[in-house]
């Protein structure tokens, strides 16, 4: 299979509008045949992905590349970036303020979960510069 | 049971998504936290909730949700609706409370699904 590329442009400054780019590309995996386990994986991994992307970074890029071994996607926000990232990955750890919470996010969970759903991820982020993301969803 | 079973036994107002009536649906699950649901629902076709903007349409999309149920009769904005039926999810709402809604469903046979940690 030849490599497809995605690319997006998420905006930081519209919560409604958060999932867009996830809910794109599930649509394209489902199309292309891929097995539900797989579009499911991406699917929520990216999304929380997003959310973060949105609530915590103000926004950013989101880039898939899908080939025929794997799905890899990179989130990049130029946001305030992660002081502790091994604390940010506990789950219950969280620094959303009460209007995310208010709209049902901000539980702690979206870094672990992202971990889980993804066959590999990686955390790069410096304080004051920004935060990138990189996620692994094996085909087989 | 089916989505229309669902709908009978909690008086809902079906909002769209008539087409998926007819759907056999075996699990449901509530919550008001969308972290939550994204981190522990496994297979539910039916996500009860007090909570209601677009990410709920999101979330539900993301887990292959098919119905969104929204208790104590609120009445999602047009464009929650809207976004609903781009994405072919079915929305009901009814009068009933969670707890009560959640029991009544689980009375007639739909369960929480599996257990995961
Ligand atoms: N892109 C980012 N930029 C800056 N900080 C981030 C970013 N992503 C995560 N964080 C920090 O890591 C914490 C944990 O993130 P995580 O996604 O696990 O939880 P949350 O977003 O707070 O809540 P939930 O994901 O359950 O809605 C966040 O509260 C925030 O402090
Ligand atoms: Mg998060």
């Amino acid at each position: 299979m030849k490599g497809l590329h995605y690319h997006y442009q998420v905006p930081g400054d519209d919560f409604t509008r958060a999932g867009e780019a996830s809910g794109a590309i599930k649509a394209a995996l489902k199309k292309l045949g891929f097995s539900p386990q797989v579009v499911r994986k991406v699917a929520i991994a990216m999304y929380e992905g997003e959310i973060n992307l949105v609530i915590h970074g103000g926004g950013g890029e989101i880039d898939v590349d899908i080939d025929g071994e794997k799905v890899t996607m990179v989130l990049a926000d130029h946001g305030p970036g992660i002081p502790d990232i091994q604390k940010a990955m506990e789950e219950g750890w969280s620094t959303a303020p009460d209007n995310v919470r208010s709209l049902g996010f901000g539980a702690g969970m979206g870094l672990p979960n992202m971990k889980k759903y993804s066959d590999e991820m990686t955390v790069e982020s410096v304080v004051g510069e920004g935060t990138t993301v990189t996620m692994v969803v094996k085909l087989v | 049971m089916t989505l229309g079973e669902v709908k009978t036994i909690l008086d809902a107002q079906l909002l769209c998504g008539e087409e998926l009536l007819d759907q056999e649906v075996h699990t449901a699950c509530g919550s008001d936290l969308m972290s939550d649901v994204l981190a522990f629902v496994k297979d539910q076709a039916v996500l009860l909730t007090g909570l209601m903007n677009q990410q709920v349409i999101r979330t539900a999309e993301m887990m292959d949700i098919l119905c969104i149920i929204f208790v104590r009769g609120k009445e999602p904005a047009p464009e929650v609706v809207e976004l609903a039926k781009e994405k072919d999810l079915a929305i009901m709402t009814t009068t009933h409370r969670m707890f009560t809604a959640c029991g009544l469903l689980f009375q007639s046979g739909l369960n929480g699904g599996v257990h995961i940690q």
